[in-house]
């Protein structure tokens, strides 16, 4: 019996990393909002490794934070461990990585989201979408609740008909225990969207009492941890360690032993899984002359005795699991408590939406996260937040919002998502962005907080927040510029003699000085302090802008030129198979995507830089033709 | 689209002028930049629309290249609606060539076919009705002839190009795995390491650039040769060919100075014509050496037409000559098909031509040409014919290429000893490898994160 539960402008479906960010940025941004979920027990589950960020994926949680979202605030709020990567490797690729508890992470999303004005969280099994002449209409749930609705974030992850394999036991359900998602898949379907399978896996969960940590070598966290968000001022977590050991021959001996019974071998897995996370049935197979391979231990909280042990990502039978864990170094002993397993889920061909993440096939259909063939936490609320900020400009009947490569890590991933499509679960590297020494993780404020703050999703303090920073930071650029500093000066004879730097032959101001690779601003600082102490992000700030200055400049110069050709926008209504001197691949795959923009469509395979001109010639003709 | 842009805007080869003309914001800057006219005035300073005696230098030489008169008109009121300078110099090929490149080399990039009247269209100074005919323009580039012979003119270079791209793909690789994997225990290369290696791609690419200096820079086509024994009419068959194709017809000798070639252009597909007919002045006595000349030059062939006498018949020169064609695309033309007692057919030759291509021709009455040039094309398209030259740049976009890569190469050097970071020595090395794959036709990134997967061990 179905029967009329209630009415709201959004409906998330799922309240993962992805679902929670789409249902907070909806209320937020004033709509009323309904959160529903298969368990509320679950929400902002993190089945796989209890860690966010690190390259890139640390880049998108600043991202989402900036924009005035929660993945980076609930990580700072239940962290156990902070590091900041690849500090040696330049600014650009600065990147924050979060241990957290696990079970905290979500006791405190779930009071976020419950607390949050406008926004209803349930529980339910949403099995339709309902659509009328405009598009959506709403959703009817399991149990016949029909919620009427404008618009629909589809956030189910690895839910949608998904299956577990461990060795050679399989069964329909989704991660951790939980029901899949079977009958939504076929709504989906009926809508036209296209679904295709992919796999991904995680490794067994030991009992910590039963690891010999003297055995292993110890990764503790940075002793002064940076928050990820911009409103979190302290870290005030306990900070707990993670472990290192490694593989051996014997572990590699018994997998090579076993590998006739592992379902990646046997053919039991159909799905695509990502090479950049193989089981290690895989790294054996593949890279069969390394001798060891890194596995790190890593708590999954501090009310519980399970440990994750990254690097062992397996769907080996149990018996097996079990066998090749006791070979190595510190886990003689080791007790599983939870087995590792592959799942396979069905996927959306992401090409079918638009840079917003609404869907082509349906107004008002919005998909994020897994769902759209992307695997990890942080890929999922990026998309999350855009979802859920669309879905909201969407009932507001204002333009949706579209960050540009130039602009975000999240327009990136979404360009490439909606523009090429993926052929396994895409995970987000630093390597995928060209404008990376723009797109850093320290200045994501600075590059999106105005948006959020214009579009109603960033709170006002917030706002006020970055523009005290920029303010700072004009100063003290000005400062740097105007504080000229003698050869005779005593401090910098100093303090330039002391980093072996050259002496000083003539004035210079700090600036100049800054700009010297051998000196950071804290020597700067040495030789002429700011006049009231200033904040270590507004010094890495000063820091980053004038040393990279020409790096900086040249890639601002590539930005133009790419914004320009972004910029021609391509009409919806365009029919491709009309313009005459396009490729016949070229029709045919501007007519499947439908870019928004020439530049866009150059992205696309298939489409040459000579079709490219041609549709600058089209879009001039159309110009004057209609006057 | 927004870059300044020249070209040599006249047909080469044609008269005493020749015109390179810079078209968009910075033509004023570029030409500035090569140009001394007369009572030192700047580029910037003379009228519109007026024409200047000047001369054209390489800044970076101070030295002249050409006396030049240089017009400057600004936009809108010009052919692209932008503003254009147009340097017009002395004709010649090769003074010509020379100016564009320094012009190239201060600012500008070269322009795409049609770029030109693309730019016209677009800003507004051609009618709607001229849309159809730029769309051709853009096209025909990109139609298979142009291609096709542009794509085979890269196989030569592509191995060597392919090689130096892997290598700064290798470097990208490391740098780019050890920044997105940082914790994974993946091999890091040392500085030095890192040095050395971009010195080693550096070298490489300037070994290129050397040779587009010296050997036949800038020419472009399929080398095809003309052999025969004298008097088979080799030369009516040139003169034939060139008679209705003189387009880009240059006359600058070739590395010997006794062969002729010759550049026409068969169905949109450039193609240099060896003419070894000019041995033959060395007279009848040494005719011999005429034979070994062709020889040599049919080493270096991409293609050879083989023209036999239907008077003469099959002789033991020809014989000789065939015999050394090894694997070569060939086309047997018989030709003078006109006169009266003709002592072989077609048909005689069918032991001889062995399924190879055979076209009966009269280079004198032009029969059977436009048949000739139908095989030809065929060949050449259906990629039986290979553009060989080792290691020789012959187009000037490939040069300008070089050119970036090499410069980003330097960058990055100077960047490993200045101390910067990862991230931006992987700016410069994207930089070049993506500048090398102009050359072959292939830039995307997922490149280097292939190469990540297939090198590295990662994953947790």
């Amino acid at each position: 019996m179905r029967y009329k539960a209630g009415s709201y402008d959004i409906v998330v479906i799922g309240a993962g990393h992805a679902g929670c960010e789409a249902g907070l940025a909806g209320a937020r941004m004033g709509c009323k909002t309904l959160l529903i979920t298969l368990s509320l027990d679950n929400v902002a589950l993190m089945p796989c490794n209890p860690a966010v960020g690190g390259p890139a994926k640390g880049h998108l949680v600043r991202e989402v934070d900036a924009l005035g979202g929660e993945i980076g605030i609930n990580t700072d709020k239940t962290l156990i461990q902070m590091r900041l990567l690849n500090t040696g490797k330049g600014p650009a690729v600065h990147a924050l990585r979060a241990q957290t508890d696990k079970r905290v992470y979500q006791m405190e999303m779930t009071k976020t989201i419950e607390s949050q004005e406008k926004l209803t969280v349930k529980q339910g099994m949403v099995e339709e979408v309902l659509v009328d002449e405009k598009g959506v209409a709403g959703v009817v749930t399991q149990t016949g609740a029909v919620f009427r609705c404008r618009a629909v974030v589809i956030a189910t992850g690895t839910y949608l008909k998904g299956r577990i394999i461990i060795g050679n036991i399989m069964y329909d359900g989704g991660p951790n225990g939980q029901f899949p998602s079977i009958g939504l898949a076929a709504s989906l379907k009926s809508l036209g969207l296209n679904l295709f399978r992919f796999k991904t896996g995680t490794p067994p969960r030991v009992d910590r009492r039963t690891v010999d940590f003297s055995r292993m070598t110890i990764q503790p966290g940075d002793p002064n941890p940076l928050p990820f968000s911009f409103m979190t001022d302290r870290l005030e977590r306990p900070h707990v360690p993670c472990w290192l050991t490694y593989t051996n021959e014997r572990t590699h001996t018994v997998i090579k032993e076993n590998l006739h019974r592992s379902p990646l071998y046997s053919g039991l897995i159909e799905g695509v899984g990502p090479r950049y996370c193989p089981s290690i049935e895989d790294k054996i197979v593949r890279f069969g002359d390394k001798e060891a391979h890194q596995i790190f231990v890593e708590p999954e909280g501090l009310l519980t005795y399970e440990m994750y042990v990254q690097g062992m990502s397996t769907s080996l039978p149990e018996d097996v699991q079990l066998q090749m864990l006791r070979t190595i170094k510190g886990m003689e002993n080791v007790e599983i408590m939870r087995p590792g397993y592959a799942i396979e889920y069905e996927v959306v061909d992401a090409t079918q939406l638009k840079p917003s993440l609404e869907t082509k096939v349906c107004p008002g259909l919005f998909t994020a996260g897994q769902l759209n063939g992307t695997s990890g936490y942080e890929e999922a609320a990026a998309q999350g937040i855009i979802a859920g900020i669309n879905a909201a400009r969407y009932c507001q009947g204002q333009d949706p919002v579209i960050l540009k490569r130039s602009e975000a890590y999240i327009g990136v991933l979404i360009d490439d998502l909606v523009t090429k499509g993926t052929r396994e679960p895409y995970r987000m590297m630093t390597s995928r962005a060209e404008y990376r020494l723009l797109l850093r993780q320290d200045n994501a404020d600075l590059r999106l907080t105005a948006l959020g703050h214009r579009i109603g999703l960033a709170s006002e303090a917030r706002y006020q927040r970055l523009i005290a920073k920029k303010e700072r930071i004009k100063q003290e650029l000005e400062r740097l510029q105007k504080t000229v500093v003698s050869p005779t000066d005593e401090l910098a004879i100093m303090v330039l003699e002391k980093k072996g730097s050259s002496q000083l032959k003539g004035p210079a101001n700090l600036g100049d000085l800054l700009r010297r690779p051998e000196l950071s601003y804290e020597d700067i600082a040495r030789i002429s302090p700011s006049t009231e102490p200033l904040p270590r992000e507004v010094e890495a700030q000063v820091e980053i802008q004038l040393k990279y200055e020409g790096y900086i400049t040249r890639q601002l110069a590539q930005v133009e030129r790419f914004e320009k050709i972004e910029e021609r926008a391509l009409p919806q209504d365009i029919d491709y198979g009309q313009i005459r001197g396009l490729s016949k691949e070229a029709q045919q795959k501007l007519a499947a995507i439908r870019p928004v923009s020439v530049g866009q469509a150059g992205r696309i395979s298939g489409v040459s830089p000579a079709d490219v001109n041609v549709l600058l010639i089209y879009l001039e003709q159309r110009r004057r033709e209609r006057g | 689209m927004f870059d300044t842009i020249a070209a040599i805007s006249t047909p080469l080869g044609e008269g005493g002028i020749g015109i390179v003309r810079i078209s968009g914001k910075e033509a004023l800057l570029v030409a500035d930049r090569v140009c001394r006219l007369k009572k030192g005035e700047s580029v910037f300073n003379i009228s519109s629309h007026t024409i200047n005696y000047g001369f054209v230098i390489d800044p970076a030489t101070n030295s002249r290249i050409d006396e030049a008169l240089v017009s400057v008109m600004l936009g809108p009121r010009t052919y692209t609606g932008e503003d254009v300078v147009e340097i017009n110099c002395h004709g010649g090929i090769v003074p010509l060539r020379k100016v564009l490149d320094t012009v190239l080399a201060n600012g500008a990039v070269l322009a795409e076919e049609g770029e030109f009247t693309k730019r016209a269209f677009l800003n507004g100074r051609l009618d709607l009705a001229q849309a159809e005919a730029v769309i051709d323009i853009i096209r025909s580039r990109t139609e298979k002839g142009m291609d096709l012979a542009v794509s085979q003119l890269a196989g030569y270079l592509s191995s060597e190009v392919n090689d130096l791209r892997d290598e700064v793909l290798e470097l990208l690789a490391f740098i780019e795995a050890s920044i997105d994997f940082p914790e994974e225990d993946i091999e890091e290369l040392g500085i030095e390491e890192i040095k050395k290696r971009i010195s080693q791609v550096g070298r490489g690419v300037e070994r290129l650039l050397e040779g587009s200096k010296k050997g036949r820079i800038y020419r472009e086509g399929i080398r095809m040769v003309i052999a025969g024994r004298p008097n088979v009419g080799k030369s009516s068959l040139l003169n034939a060919l060139m008679k209705e194709k003189r387009a880009i017809v240059t006359d600058i000798p070739g590395t010997t100075r006794d062969v002729i070639e010759e550049l026409i252009n068969i169905k949109g597909i450039p193609i240099r014509i060896v003419d070894t007919a000019g041995i033959r002045t060395t007279s009848d006595l040494v005719e011999r050496i005429g034979v070994e000349k062709t020889l040599e030059y049919l080493e270096r062939a991409d293609l050879v037409l083989m023209v036999l006498d239907s008077e003469v018949g099959v002789t033991s020169e020809d014989m000789e000559i065939i015999g050394n064609l090894g694997g070569k695309p060939v086309v047997f033309v018989l030709n003078k098909i006109d006169v009266k007692n003709p002592v072989i057919f077609q048909k005689d030759l069918d032991g001889l031509v062995k399924g190879r291509p055979l076209v009966e021709i009269s280079a004198t009455l032009e029969i059977g040409l436009s048949q000739l040039e139908e095989v030809l094309a065929e060949m050449i398209l259906g990629g039986q014919v290979h553009a060989q030259e080792q290691g020789m740049v012959t187009r000037l976009r490939h040069v300008e290429s070089l050119r970036k890569a090499a410069r980003h190469l330097e960058q990055a050097l100077e960047g490993c000893f200045l101390g910067i970071a990862p991230d931006l020595l992987s700016v410069d090395l994207r930089g070049a490898w993506e500048a090398l794959g102009e050359i072959t036709g292939d830039t995307t990134s997922e490149d280097v994160l292939d190469r990540i997967f297939a090198e590295f061990c990662i994953g947790k």
